[in-house]
């Protein structure tokens, strides 16, 4: 049991492997990923009823919620993946870190807009410094900033894997402290509760369409992921023959 | 094991003696200092109680910036001249060799932005006990700094104009000691408690102190390959 599942990964971290794995499982990620979201989105635009006090301003969520979520995990992702590359000297993991680095960002940058353009008529302001998760997302984005920055000023990809990835780990110690200074920061102004804790549950009707999009996103964000990866490592293997023969348009080796 | 205790005095030995050699450089970062508190009433004007109200954030943000400044050179000259690779090579533990220039970096760079805090303080019309307070922040914190700041200056060693790209990398990483630092002076300006602040800084330091030095030692291996 353990032994196949040992052999599959080991197979797994062989890039002609990766790469003709990765084909067959992109559209069994991608295809249920796009239908979750279609539907989520629907449902959460045209059948959710109305929120009581926010009304319409509040179906922001159904693209806010699950971007502020992946911009997380996907800094999770990189640093483990990250710290595999590092400990295991797995390449395919270095490739994944790098890969997934753009993507949380762009997630990270999704989940502000969005949050600020719902803030606009909810708060009366585009940019609300009391709100600790705002904050602390935008430190996140700084992070995915330094890491894409350090990785594009070393020009040799081995170096570059390493050096970003010791960066990747020490952010990912700092990333819970960040967001506990930004709360104990924000907590110290007075009365800009904006978001009541414990408001009343959210409806059935509103609550299904906004899962439907946190897996679909999800999803979504997987298939991304892993079409970025196969990019990666095309470019990373371009002077191995399973490469070349793949571009001549042999199957690979 | 004393092998490694002499490699570590003698580092910071060599360190601190390089750096009373070149006086500038450990003066450099001080007057940088001096020179950004003053900015602050030049821009905002000469209101005591407005003064008052942004004292300690100024002071943090320019320490802060300050101790930036002078992180660039932390492992740099010993690049170029290739004595760095030497204490590679040494085979003494190289978490002990960063953690000896980074005790220098903090005595020659932050222990004086301790000392000479307080002026820039007392200008800001900061009560006595309030100092006190901003003077044991800035010692907890500096120690932080200079010690996340190593794992930084170790990454860009390599990289050619790596200045901009090491604030880029540090910077994010130490808003927590300025949240803390800054807000622990502002609720002490307050009369309120603030010690939850000071303990803080203090678990920050020394949990920087047991991981860093191993974070900064295997940057600086990656970027001597």
């Amino acid at each position: 049991m353990w032994n196949t599942i040992w052999t599959f990964f080991h197979k797994l971290a062989s890039p002609p492997h990766f790469y003709r794995i990765s084909a067959i499982l992109l559209p069994w990620i991608a295809i249920p990923g796009y239908l979750l979201v279609a539907w989520g989105t629907y449902n959460g635009l045209f059948v959710a009823p109305e929120d009581y006090q926010q009304k319409d301003a509040f179906r922001i969520i159904y693209v806010h919620v699950p971007s502020a979520y992946l911009s997380m995990m996907a800094y999770m992702i990189m640093a483990i993946s990250a710290g595999i590359g590092l400990i295991w000297r797995m390449k395919l993991a270095h490739a994944v870190a790098a890969a997934a680095a753009p993507i949380g960002a762009a997630f990270t940058f999704l989940a502000l807009a969005t949050g600020s353009i719902w803030g606009r008529p909810m708060w009366g302001t585009w940019w609300e410094w009391g709100d600790p998760r705002l904050t602390s997302e935008l430190i996140l984005l700084f992070l995915y900033f330094g890491y894409m920055a350090l990785r594009s000023s070393i020009s040799d990809t081995a170096k570059a894997d390493k050096a970003s990835a010791v960066l990747a780990m020490v952010g990912a110690i700092n990333v819970p402290i960040i967001h506990f200074s930004v709360v104990w920061w924000t907590s110290l102004h007075q009365g800009k509760t904006l978001l009541a804790e414990g408001g009343p549950a959210i409806d059935a009707g509103m609550l299904y369409p906004l899962l439907a999009n946190i897996f679909g996103f999800s999803l979504i964000f997987g298939s991304m992921l892993l079409r970025r990866v196969r990019t990666e490592v095309l470019f990373r293997e371009r002077r191995k023959r399973w490469v070349k023969e793949l571009a001549l348009g042999g199957q690979p080796a | 094991m004393p092998g490694m205790i002499t490699a570590f005095v003698a580092t910071t030995q060599r360190e601190l003696l390089l750096s009373l050699r070149r006086p500038g450089d450990m003066l450099n970062p001080l007057v940088f200092f001096l020179m950004v508190s003053t900015l602050f009433p030049l821009a905002i004007g000469p209101d005591n109680e407005t003064l008052k109200e942004i004292g300690p954030g100024v002071t943090w943000v320019a320490a802060l910036l300050a101790m930036l400044l002078s992180l660039n050179s932390l492992f740099m000259s010993d690049y170029e001249d290739g004595s760095l690779e030497q204490l590679l090579l040494s085979g003494q533990p190289l978490p002990v060799i960063g953690l000896g220039k980074t005790l220098a970096h903090w005595l020659v760079t932050g222990l004086p932005l301790v000392i000479v805090a307080p002026i820039v303080a007392v200008t800001y019309r900061l009560p006595n006990e309030v100092i006190v307070v901003m003077m044991m922040t800035l010692l907890l914190g500096t120690i932080s700094l200079s010690l996340l700041g190593a794992i930084g200056a170790a990454l860009t060693v390599g990289i050619h104009r790596g200045t901009a790209l090491l604030s880029l990398l540090v910077l994010p990483l130490s808003m927590p000691l300025l949240i803390f630092g800054a807000r622990t002076v502002a609720l002490a300006a307050g009369n309120e408690v603030y010690s939850a602040g000071i303990f803080f800084l203090a678990a920050y330091a020394v949990g920087a102190l047991t991981l860093a030095p191993f974070a900064t030692a295997a940057a600086l291996r990656i970027s001597n390959e």
